[in-house]
């Protein structure tokens, strides 16, 4: 089965939101909660336990002016966030129940009938996508709609994308795109156009890229995520050592001890 | 005049305007200068943690379990009183027992943890540490009840289990925060296991002593665990980087400092200081079980708060 893959380009959002819509209502997601964030026009605010697609609306600040003269333009940019579906995937890799699977799309998938909220995948994500649903107890983030690819359809949120921002496909096609699309943008004068895919990290690359303008940090995407896995060794070892602190300090102390009880003999 | 802000705040909101930083949450003013940001919005990244009041008893009462299971083994080695060694096998014994529940309590689905055991995953810390559980459970239980049924042979065995994965509860749950996305924690990632170890060695030894026993050889524990806990305070206190800010800054930097007095300086002088006192060793041990506990807190609450913050993420 080829390994599929979602590429996001912001130059075409326009953001609508279809793509929120139409995953919350194909994967039956819960309702969780309505704020005005007084955050542009985002007011989903995050990836989470009920939210599997996010419409950033970035607004780039200008340089303020001098005098009333108008500063630079105010720019305002849409681009729908999604599971990263990591290469080396943080929650994978710590679910201790084997819940977190990858599936033979390549994509990561939380099984619901195995997963017995432990929490530690949330804390797992680089970039806090998978959370936990308070009044259901497990842990739900983006299936890549396994239940469509397994019939042979695309996922929801691409279907509904009005402009083809959200592109889906198999991902090495998807990656020989991206580089026309960054080739055809900066050719018409978008310099700044870039591709966000951290496959110079111990991520290893996602399965969801993003075409988006700039710093990539104005959309929350971290330069430089690590999967927690590379942590292991340095940590298991102070662990190993401080054990065997312990344990020899332990013995020492007894012996100490009780070398003492001989001498009060 | 009546107003709800003092007329100092209105020279305060002027002179931050005129520098371009107001730091006042909510509307900004149409015209206000933008602060620059290279985030957005400045909203997390990562996700807190879901983990509530359960995990942190849990390091703590896992962690002084462990130990114990350490010390009776080697006070049985080296032919210390019965009692302590008996003591100590029932502190490990009853920590297990607690354990459990508590882990089960903080699930999403606890009727679900049997799950815990349907694989085991080396690279999941989480899966070592259910898997360390079950054993050290199994283990510091057949002890205590064997040595009831006067089967010595099969309860020095399960003690000798007890004490290996003993080893392990103690230290692994400094792993399982250390290798995480949290940047507060990943930070410490090696300082973590120490730091929790450490914590462990202070409340075995300390409820040992407050059980009534005034073996030197827990002194010597109870002062070995306090000079690495204000260690571990100096080194907490000397990260000036913007990861460990939770750890100094806010109710979380204030709990740390708490539960690090209770840990080392306080118990450290004590045990010095009063080195004949039996009175001042029980008073240490005392200090150093609540150090134990606000230390495990602390940790915790420090990784929700560093959640919070995306700038160690953004660098």
């Amino acid at each position: 089965m080829a390994v599929t893959g979602f590429l996001t380009d912001s130059t075409l959002c326009i953001g609508c939101k279809a793509c929120e819509v139409a995953c919350k209502e194909w994967n039956d997601v819960p309702d969780d909660g309505f704020v005005w964030s007084g955050l542009s026009y985002d007011n989903t605010l995050a990836l989470g336990h009920s939210t599997y697609r996010h419409v950033k609306f970035v607004e780039r600040q200008p340089k303020s002016g001098c005098g009333g003269n108008a500063g630079e333009q105010l720019t305002w940019e849409f681009s729908s966030d999604v599971c990263k579906h990591c290469e080396n995937a943080g929650c994978l890799e710590a679910c201790p129940t084997g819940s977190i699977v990858r599936t033979e799309f390549g994509s990561v998938f939380v099984q619901p009938d195995i997963c017995n909220g432990c929490g530690y995948c949330v804390v797992s994500c680089p970039f806090g996508v998978v959370d936990r649903r308070p009044d259901d107890g497990r842990a739900f983030k983006c299936t890549f709609c396994y239940d469509r690819q397994k019939a042979g359809a695309e996922p929801a949120c691409a279907k509904a994308c009005p402009t083809g921002s959200i592109l889906f496909g198999r991902l090495d096609d998807l990656e020989r795109a991206a580089d026309r699309r960054i080739a055809q943008l900066h050719a018409s004068g978008m310099t700044d156009a870039t591709i966000w895919n951290p496959k110079e990290t111990s991520v290893g690359g996602t399965h969801a890229f993003f075409l988006v303008r700039g710093d990539a940090r104005a959309y929350n995407l971290p330069p430089k995520p690590e999967v927690p896995t590379t942590l292991l060794k340095q940590s298991w070892s102070a662990a190993a050592v401080v054990a065997g602190a312990m344990a020899g300090l332990s013995l020492a102390a007894f012996l100490y001890s009780s070398s003492n009880r001989r001498g009060a003999k | 005049m009546k107003s709800h802000i003092p007329e100092t705040r209105l020279d305060e909101i002027r002179n931050q305007a005129a520098l371009g930083q107001l730091d006042a949450k909510g509307v900004r003013p149409p015209g206000s200068p933008f602060p620059e940001t290279n985030s957005y919005y400045g909203l997390p990244i990562v996700k807190p943690p879901v983990w509530t009041w359960e995990i942190p008893l849990y390091f703590f009462a896992g962690g002084a379990a462990g130990v114990s299971s350490v010390i009776a083994l080697t006070a049985q080695m080296t032919g210390a009183s019965k009692s302590l060694v008996r003591d100590a096998r029932w502190i490990a014994a009853i920590g297990a027992a607690v354990s459990g529940p508590l882990l089960i309590l903080d699930l999403g689905r606890p009727e679900r943890f049997l799950n815990m055991l349907r694989v085991f995953k080396p690279q999941s810390p989480m899966s070592v540490g259910a898997w360390t559980l079950t054993a050290f459970g199994t283990a510091s239980a057949g002890a205590v009840i064997a040595e009831l049924l006067r089967m010595r042979r099969v309860s020095d065995a399960a003690a000798f289990i007890a004490a290996l994965s003993g080893l392990v509860m103690a230290t692994y749950t400094g792993v399982l925060l250390g290798a995480t996305a949290i940047p507060v924690w990943s930070r410490h990632a090696r300082s973590l296991p120490v730091h929790f170890g450490a914590s462990a060695l202070a409340s075995a030894s300390a409820l040992l002593a407050l059980r009534g026993h005034d073996e030197p050889a827990l002194n010597i524990l109870g002062l070995a665990a306090a000079a690495l806990e204000t260690y571990m305070g100096i080194e907490i206190e000397s990260c000036d980087d913007v990861e460990s800010e939770p750890l100094r800054n806010g109710p979380t930097g204030l709990t740390t400092r708490i539960g690090g007095f209770f840990s080392g300086p306080l118990p450290l002088a004590l045990r010095l200081l009063g080195i004949r006192s039996k009175r001042a060793r029980r008073v240490a041990a005392a200090s150093a079980l609540l150090g134990s506990l606000l230390t495990r807190v602390a940790w915790v609450e420090a990784g929700k708060a560093s959640a919070a913050d995306p700038r160690p993420l953004l660098k």
